[in-house]
């Protein structure tokens, strides 16, 4: 069973709003202990979800738990936006898959970092993902 | 602050990142140097990223943009610095730095575009004849 103890949210709508949302994901990082590798991973992959969000998503919501699982502690993130969503999503985590003229590495590579991804999306009304990186994980 | 400052050395440009950048400080540098590249004739650009705890894909493609690109204007691009740790996630993200050189330090990426440089000048065709 999870439990959430802390929660934070940070509403992403310019791009000048990805560097204090990683900053603050570095901080509950911190917090709990989670070495600078582990650190380094979750943060590029909550850029990439966020530069998504931001991108194809028309921005969003960001949601920043701790949460606790047995003896670990981890860092959940859910980004949720209002955007177009996606109609074909195992196509949208192949790698090198991209609709933006881009690397389409974002989603796939996201993926690889964390412990834990989900994705979710309803075409024509939002995406949202949820990631979760355990401190020892 | 909206702009990185580029110092000339020679025939080579130094670029010291120092803080996490926004997009449109990356951009700006990218065509910053470009520019600089062509209106110096730079042989070698130098890039420390030691200051950054993450480089994502965006910062990645502005990397290796201007490595393709000062490559095009004749001049390699080395980024030196890069933290242990943004070295195993850029791995896992599958991002590759094809367009750059990379090196441990300064000094290091100093001797590396000085290498790159008499190398090519002594031997223009150097890459023709290695694939005959
Ligand atoms: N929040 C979102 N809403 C709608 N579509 C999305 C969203 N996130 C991703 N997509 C779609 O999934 C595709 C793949 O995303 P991914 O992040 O892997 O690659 P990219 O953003 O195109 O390129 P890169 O991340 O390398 O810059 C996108 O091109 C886009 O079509
Ligand atoms: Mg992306």
């Amino acid at each position: 069973m999870k439990l959430v103890l802390n929660k934070d949210k940070m509403q992403i709508i310019r791009e000048q709003d990805v560097v204090p949302f990683r900053n603050r994901v570095k901080e509950y990082a911190t917090k709990i202990g989670m070495g600078i590798v582990n650190q380094t991973k979750l943060i590029t992959a909550a850029s990439e979800l966020v530069r998504n969000m931001l991108k194809y998503g028309g921005g969003g919501e960001a949601l920043i738990e701790v949460i606790s699982q047995g003896r670990d502690n981890g860092i959940r993130l859910t980004f949720t936006d209002k955007g177009p969503g996606i109609t074909d999503i195992p196509l949208a985590m192949k790698d090198g898959y991209t609709t933006g003229k881009s690397l389409g590495v974002g989603l796939p590579g996201a993926r690889r970092l964390v412990n834990e991804f989900d994705i979710k999306s309803t075409p024509g009304s939002g995406t949202t993902v949820c990631i979760i990186k355990w401190k020892n994980g | 602050m909206d702009r990185i400052p580029i110092l000339r050395m020679g025939q080579y440009l130094l670029v010291t990142i120092q803080i996490d950048l926004y997009d449109r400080l990356a951009t700006n540098l990218e065509s910053d140097l470009v520019q600089a590249v062509s209106k110096t004739g730079a042989r070698g650009v130098l890039i420390d990223i030691s200051a950054l705890s993450i480089v994502d894909s965006f910062m990645g493609r502005i990397l290796n943009n201007i490595g393709s690109m000062s490559k095009i204007m004749d001049a390699e691009t080395v980024v030196v610095g890069m933290q242990p740790a943004v070295a195993i996630t850029l791995i896992e993200l599958g991002l590759e730095l094809k367009g750059v050189h990379t090196a441990l330090n300064v000094e290091k990426g100093m001797e590396l575009l000085a290498a790159k440089i008499n190398s090519a000048y002594e031997d223009p065709d150097e890459d023709e004849a290695g694939t005959e």
